[in-house]
């Protein structure tokens, strides 16, 4: 990890998104709450997911993750960064993105924010056009 | 073009809506009827940030809306219109402008003083009082969170069946 004071992501989903792709990325990265953390929208008013929000942004660099760039985990999370300086907002969230993440929340908010968006877009790609331009890396006499 | 859907749901422009009913009725015109985002540029900013190219989005308040009801039921545009409450709902339906119309429950979450009616629809007494009053406007309700879902009508604040 680069130095620094660690930001700390909150993924915010719908459903079981935000748990299941925190517990993904604690399984490839080991990582702990300490990093990242997830909240679903099910079941709470849009005040009550704004208030639980709130409660887990503290004083440090904050990233909240949402699925949807609109929708109710969005409007909640741009309403808590809209309160609070060092709090960004990244929707799209992705496992590559996450990972990344966790990797460099070291960072600057300013350098890692654009740093991620970047990784959570290269993660997107057509399979097919993939495998042709790694078809010169295959292993062949196996 | 008839006002394809009267949704009261708390979230307001939000996932359900634009993807889930979006899908069904492809509206073209969002409707949020609200006295305090009709006032407020930064949070209807807010609440367009989800919306697909092909919709668009018209905040106005209680008494705006009301004067503009024939416009929209009498123009090209495929209207949705949402309240985030049972209130605006029955204020916006006064004096039986909403007569024989189908008003939509789609989301009203739990908070402390209300009661779960279905999973996605818990009502305090202010608001069961309010269902009522909507209902005897000629309003039918229903409540239903996707398009997909069961429809489950009420007869004032109560399910009509089990």
């Amino acid at each position: 990890m680069s130095e620094g004071v660690a930001v700390r992501g909150v993924v915010v989903g719908h459903g079981a998104l935000a748990e299941g792709i925190v517990d993904a990325v604690r399984q490839v990265t080991g990582v702990g709450e300490e990093a990242l953390i997830a909240v679903s929208n099910r079941g709470l008013t849009p005040e009550a997911l704004v208030e639980r929000l709130r409660s887990l942004v503290g004083e440090g660099p904050t990233i909240l993750f949402v699925d949807l760039p609109g929708g109710s985990c969005a409007v909640a999370a741009r309403r808590v960064s809209r309160e609070r300086g060092a709090v960004a907002l990244v929707s799209g969230v992705n496992l590559p993105l996450l990972v990344e993440f966790v990797l460099n929340r070291g960072l600057p908010l300013a350098e890692l924010v654009p740093r991620l968006v970047a990784k959570g877009c290269a993660g997107i790609a057509s399979a097919p056009a993939d495998w042709e331009s790694h078809a010169d890396r295959a292993v062949s006499g196996r | 073009m008839p006002i394809v859907l009267y949704r009261v749901d708390e979230r307001l422009i939000h996932g359900q809506v634009v993807v889930g009913w979006g899908m069904h009725l492809h509206p073209n015109l969002i409707v949020v009827v609200d006295d305090q985002l009709a006032e407020s540029p930064w949070e209807q900013e807010l609440y367009c940030l989800g919306l697909p190219p092909q919709m668009e989005a018209r905040f106005e308040g209680v008494e705006g809306a009301r004067a503009r009801l024939e416009e929209w039921r009498n123009g090209q545009a495929r209207v949705l219109l949402l309240t985030r409450d049972v209130r605006t709902m029955r204020r916006l339906a006064e004096g039986g402008v909403l007569r024989g119309e189908e008003v939509n429950i789609g989301g009203i979450h739990y908070a402390p003083g209300r009661k779960a009616v279905l999973p996605y629809v818990y009502l305090s007494d202010e608001e069961r009082t309010e269902m009522k009053r909507l209902a005897a406007e000629g309003v039918t309700i229903s409540a239903r969170d996707l398009p997909g879902s069961r429809r489950v009508e009420f007869s004032g604040a109560d399910r009509k069946e089990p």
